[in-house]
């Protein structure tokens, strides 16, 4: 999680649901590819480690919204911690 | 989703069914502190964006629901105008 982003003009669709900017990462924490925009549906908060959705079918069931969503991304979970071997 | 800065314009007069009318925007996708990430590509605009303006964009097939009617040919579409990113 990098931090929160603001759009007061945007599509329908978005309104009432928070974006973050999301930097990927390992499971050491180290950053992995580029940050991409996500909405927020689980009240995650700046530097929470989160789990995220990039597909947009599960963001559909996720919000219930209908079938014609422009949305790909979504925060669904925040990371207590990680285990590795 | 991700970033991108609006660079210019595609002015295309003949397009495919469903898209005339839309305006094609240049994008640069760009990270939270506006450093270029990889091509410039042409994305439909649905929110009036001009040139220089920090925009979302939603990709793949999210890209045509973006549209109206939204079974049309689209990579890529504007959702939204960013007022500000928030970083630490």
């Amino acid at each position: 999680m990098v931090g929160p982003m603001w759009a007061t003009v945007k599509h329908p669709a978005y309104a009432g649901h928070p974006l973050f900017v999301v930097q990927p990462l390992d499971e050491t924490g180290k950053d992995t590819g580029n940050s991409f925009v996500a909405i927020d549906h689980v009240q995650a908060g700046v530097g929470d480690k989160v789990i995220v959705v990039s597909e947009g079918n599960g963001v559909r069931q996720i919000l219930q919204q209908g079938d014609v969503v422009p949305i790909r991304s979504i925060i669904v979970g925040i990371v207590d911690h990680v285990e590795t071997a | 989703m991700y970033l991108g800065i609006v660079t210019g314009t595609v002015v295309a007069e003949r397009k495919t069914s469903g898209l005339e009318g839309k305006k094609i925007l240049l994008v640069q996708p760009v990270d939270e502190h506006r450093k270029p990430l990889g091509d410039v590509q042409a994305a439909i605009d649905t929110v009036q964006a001009g040139v220089g303006d920090l925009v979302y964009l939603v990709g793949s097939r999210e890209a045509a629901l973006a549209c109206d009617p939204w079974f049309v040919p689209v990579d890529a579409a504007i959702v939204g105008i960013v007022d500000g990113v928030s970083t630490p």
